[in-house]
């Protein structure tokens, strides 16, 4: 058994050990920083499976956006645990204990019967990688081979907000989302809220920019962006914008949009919806990439922020 | 090399397929961004967009040799993805697009955009064309993931119209609906990622001729087919459905009953009959069927003992799933495989034929609702008089739904009827006549008390609109009429059908249809009727009086146990005994 | 032993383990927080088949982890809109039960706030 090997087999027993911790620990909100440290592992073990980019991906947006989530919902939440429901039956927990693990075993039957050779399209991916002249393949699969499942996905997102929004009091429609931050301006929050940001910025588009040929793309640097301008947020140096304003709306709508009228220039112009000429393949890409990235940044800002609060005159 | 397969090449006219998505997608961002004072504007240019664009693909499809293919960015699968129709694709597409059209005329007075931007008529009106989208992405995706992201841009869009009123009950509704719907969307895509595994491919072409009766393959049939089930809501694992869509505005209601658990509905028909059709085999097929005749029970006589108009209604949709799932076993050939014929015809006729008359009925439950103050089945007496027009688009969409010629329904029963007599599973008879007869019941119930002469002048709330009751009433029409039209180019219909729709022998049918569901609906209903004092009445009543109590006794043990089935750790663990249940036939069976 | 099989077991019982949770906890919160546990698992299962198909030049098949991507940010979405129905059900209701006949709504005020 080789070394690696027993790293994997150790970092596959902490990680269940996590996950069964999170299920099974009274505490809420225990789970919660439980679930945190386990996304964190999780990237870990998607290094180990060679897919960098969704490492990045788990760690920024599943274990740390997803976390954040967690985290602000049960802190709002934790006088409710007192008066927690009942727990289902011994029987009811036990019948659903025997069929998770038959659910469990028929998959792990399933995914570690391999076909021989395992069927694979990186060979493809490469092959026809010259079209859109970008090296990371993962990007080429998002934006070029299956770009639309990447624009309805962003379609997903927006009606995420149109969903979260609509949870507003017809009072607060078209006010501030989430409560008014207000931190100590001497602070350590406040100090970290100054100082993290400019870099923050820089790495979420080097991120995005270096997606083209490595790991790293709009989701990941859209991801730190969120982080940043929430951490000003916090610290109470911005505060979150009504959503009402104009701008807000189209900076939401530009990564689909700009996807859209693409896609239809190719429909019209081109050979295809979705395609791209291959001259311009390149900087039309990264175009709308840019445009992702900020839609995105702001998407998962406002995810986290929810719902209309206050109106947006105070 | 052999040139590539039709199926991987874009057709003359494919490009409307891209346009299908396209016009509802580019209708939402506009919305989201232009704000309130272009709803109108631009709703009102989308939809008879999307409407011709559905009529288009209707009129190029039997040209094009009955299939549009449209390769995205020109990448031919298994890299690219494909957007394919069929004649089941476009009376899909073209049935969407009349309700929505229909739903929206409906709710141009409900939701009317204001000067300064309001909560609910913002969403609904982006919700509304998101799930347009998201419907029409479903019905010519060709890609299992294309599906999944479709799948779920519609549990988007549907589940903020369950809470759009705010209400403490609508938002419990909207959780429930959205958690189960996500963990039926794990189960789809788990599915996905072992056919992945398998052969490389999420194409639905090239998996058909891949697929093979191995291990990975059937559970993954098993966990995508029960995921799917979870958001088609068939019984047992409806619980979300009944408070959802009853506490829905009556627009959101239409939509979520009429369109939203069809979209899943249709995924399911696409998975066996078009990717798999080799694997379920006669049990699956069985099980399935079975679990559609519980939802018609169950689902029925639930529905007889509402008290509340909206969720009687809600209950019959619960009924009206489970009879699309009769189809799977009578599309079985001999060798046990799923042959694309006419129950699959009368399968989707079907569907067709719930989605036009429930979202009219839906339609005209809210005029009523909102006409009345109230819902309550016990103080609808004299409706009939007060808001004719509504009661007549119940009761012709009523009407549709349990059979009536030249209804799409009537049609549909025809067609399964001679399939179970084909395949001799004649058990599957008894139900669909069963069936027929409890939507009979319920339609008759309502009408029953919506008739009689009230007690007191009925004092209306509020005048409901005149367009919108037209609205409802012209779906309403639609369902009615569904049977004669021309399905010959879409559907595997024989044309010898279209002539025994009418006669003597429809008649009798008829009768026995509606004898039996006003047999039912005295039997089940425990609502006291206004005529109940007559002296007519009385007589009859001694006669079948211990049965009727022995019928109310079984009716409220069922409705207990409905009770217990949406709790949510029953509904879970239905939801694995399901999955491990159809990976066990399907292993039997292979 | 390889990464495969290693990994492939821990998805198959993430995936047990988040559909024990999703069912039998009763606190909305937990629901969601395993059903993100759930979701890893499934994820997983698409990086193990992409690892096995490792071929020219990569050590995973770049198409399911693209499709990987998409999940991970979907589930994201669908996490934030939970919570944030979670959140105004609490603001509402009081309470965050799941269970309708249980909860006695203290402030079931229509409009909210």
């Amino acid at each position: 058994m080789s070394i690696a090997t027993v790293f994997e087999i150790a970092l596959a027993v902490v990680v269940l050990g996590l996950a069964i911790w999170t299920i099974a620990v009274p505490d809420t909100y225990s789970a919660t920083v439980g679930f945190i440290a386990y996304g964190l592992l999780v990237a870990l073990i998607w290094v180990r499976l060679d897919a960098v980019d969704v490492a990045l991906t788990e760690a920024a947006i599943g274990g740390g956006l997803g976390g954040v989530v967690l985290l602000g919902a049960a802190a709002r939440l934790r006088g409710t645990e007192a008066m927690t429901m009942e727990r289902p039956s011994l029987i009811v927990r036990l019948s659903a204990a025997a069929l998770s693990a038959s659910i469990a075993a028929a998959l792990a039957v399933a995914i570690l019967l391999p076909p021989n050779p395992a069927p694979t399209l990186a060979p493809d991916v490469v092959s026809n990688a010259g079209a859109t002249g970008m090296a990371n393949p993962v990007t080429n699969v998002l934006m070029a081979f299956r770009a639309m499942d990447t624009m309805l996905e962003k379609v997903v997102l927006l009606l995420a907000i149109v969903g979260v929004w609509s949870l507003a009091s017809d009072q607060a429609w078209g006010g501030r989302p989430g409560p008014r931050h207000q931190a100590d301006p001497n602070g350590v929050l406040a100090f970290l809220a100054r100082l993290l940001p400019p870099a923050g910025i820089v790495v979420g588009i080097y991120i995005l920019w270096t997606g083209a040929d490595h790991p790293g793309g709009a989701f990941q640097g859209g991801a730190v962006l969120a982080s940043m301008w929430l951490l000003v947020i916090m610290a109470g140096l911005v505060d979150t914008p009504p959503v009402r304003s104009r701008w807000l709306r189209l900076v939401l709508v530009a990564g689909p949009g700009l996807f859209l009228v693409v896609g239809l220039g190719g429909l019209c112009f081109g050979s295809a919806f979705l395609a791209y000429p291959a001259a311009f393949a390149k900087p039309l890409i990264l175009s709308i990439e840019a445009a992702m990235l900020l839609t995105i940044a702001t998407t998962l800002g406002l995810l986290l922020a929810g719902a209309p609060e206050r109106s947006a005159e105070r | 090399m052999l040139p590539p397969a039709p199926a991987l090449v874009t057709t003359a006219g494919g490009f409307l397929l891209v346009l299908s998505i396209v016009a509802p997608v580019a209708g939402v961002l506009l919305e989201f961004a232009l704000g309130e004072r272009y709803v109108r504007p631009v709703v009102s240019t989308v939809i008879p967009v999307g409407l011709a664009i559905a009529a288009a693909v209707l009129v190029l499809l039997p040209r094009s040799d009955g299939h549009l293919v449209y390769l995205l960015g020109a990448w031919p699968p298994p890299l690219g993805v494909a957007l394919r129709a069929d004649g089941l694709s476009a009376v899909m597409l073209a049935t969407t697009a009349v309700v929505i059209c229909a739903v929206a005329i409906f709710a141009a007075t409900d939701f009317r955009p204001q000067s300064v931007e309001a909560r609910t008529p913002f969403a609904f009106w982006i919700l509304l064309l998101a799930i347009w989208g998201a419907l029409n992405t479903i019905f010519v995706a060709g890609d299992l993931f294309t599906l999944y992201v479709a799948l779920e841009l519609l549990t988007f869009a549907a589940v903020p119209l369950v809470s759009l009123d705010g209400r403490a009950e609508t938002l419990r509704a909207a959780l429930r609906y959205l958690l189960f719907a996500l963990l039926g969307s794990v189960f789809y895509l788990m599915g996905t990622a072992l056919l992945y595994g398998l052969y490389g491919t999420l194409d639905i072409v090239l998996l058909s001729h891949r697929v093979s009766a191995e291990p990975g393959a059937l559970i993954a049939a098993a966990l995508m087919t029960s995921g799917l089930l979870a958001k088609t809501a068939l019984f047992p694992l409806h619980l979300w459905l009944p408070p959802a869509h009853a506490g829905a505005p009556a627009a959101a209601s239409a939509i979520l009953s009429g369109l939203v658990v069809k979209g899943s509905f249709f995924i399911v028909v696409r998975l066996w009959f078009y990717v798999l059709p080799a694997l379920p085999g006669f049990t699956a097929a069985q099980f399935l069927a079975t679990l559609g005749a519980g939802a018609i029970l169950v689902g029925s006589i639930v529905a007889l003992r509402q008290e509340r108009l909206k969720l009687l209604v809600a209950y019959s949709t619960l009924a009206q799933i489970g009879y699309l799932f009769l189809l799977f076993p009578l599309a079985l050939d001999a060798s046990g495989r799923l042959e694309t014929g006419q129950a699959l015809a009368g399968g989707l006729i079907q569907a067709i034929s719930h989605a036009t008359a429930k979202a009219a009925m839906f339609m005209a439950v809210g005029s009523i609702y909102a006409g009345l103050g109230h819902d309550r089945i016990t103080g609808i007496s004299g409706a009939a008089r007060a808001l004719p027009l509504s009661v007549m688009t119940f009761a012709l969409a009523g009407f549709a739904l349990m059979g009536i010629q030249p209804g799409g329904a009537s049609l549909a029963k025809e067609l399964l009827l001679q399939e179970t007599a084909r395949t001799g599973q004649w058990w599957w008879a008894g139900v669909l006549q069963v069936g027929g007869m409890f939507t009979a019941a319920y339609v008759v119930l309502v009408l029953a008390h919506a008739l009689s002469p009230p007690d007191r002048p009925v004092a209306l709330a509020a005048r409901p609109p005149r367009g919108s009751g037209l609205a409802a009433l012209a779906l309403a029409l639609c369902s009615l009429f569904l049977g004669l039209l021309p399905w010959e180019p879409y559907l595997p219909i024989p044309y010898a059908l279209e002539s025994k729709l009418f006669g003597v022998e429809a008649l009798v049918k008829l009768l026995v249809t509606v004898l039996g569901g006003v047999a039912l609906a005295i039997l089940l209903s425990p609502w006291p009727h206004p005529l109940a004092g007559t002296v007519a009445r009385r007589d009859l009543k001694t006669v079948p009086g211990p049965f009727r109590r022995a019928c109310l006794g079984f009716g409220s043990l069922v409705e207990r146990g409905d009770h217990v089935l949406r709790q949510w750790p029953a509904a879970g663990i239905c939801m694995l005994a399901v999955a491990l249940l159809l990976a066990a036939s399907m292993f039997g069976a292979n | 032993m390889s990464a495969v099989t290693v990994f492939g077991l821990y998805a198959a019982a993430a995936v047990g383990l988040g559909l024990y949770g999703l069912i039998t906890t009763p606190q909305p919160l937990r629901k969601i927080i395993a059903f993100n546990l759930l979701g890893s698992g499934v994820f997983l299962l698409f990086g193990i088949v992409g690892r096995r198909g490792a071929a020219a030049g990569f050590g995973n098949d770049p198409v399911p982890q693209a499709l990987v991507i998409t999940g991970v940010v979907v589930a994201f979405s669908a996490t934030a809109l939970a919570i944030a129905l979670l959140l105004r059900l609490f603001q509402i209701a009081g309470s965050t039960t799941l269970n309708s006949r249980a909860a006695a709504s203290p402030r079931s005020d229509p409009s909210g706030n």
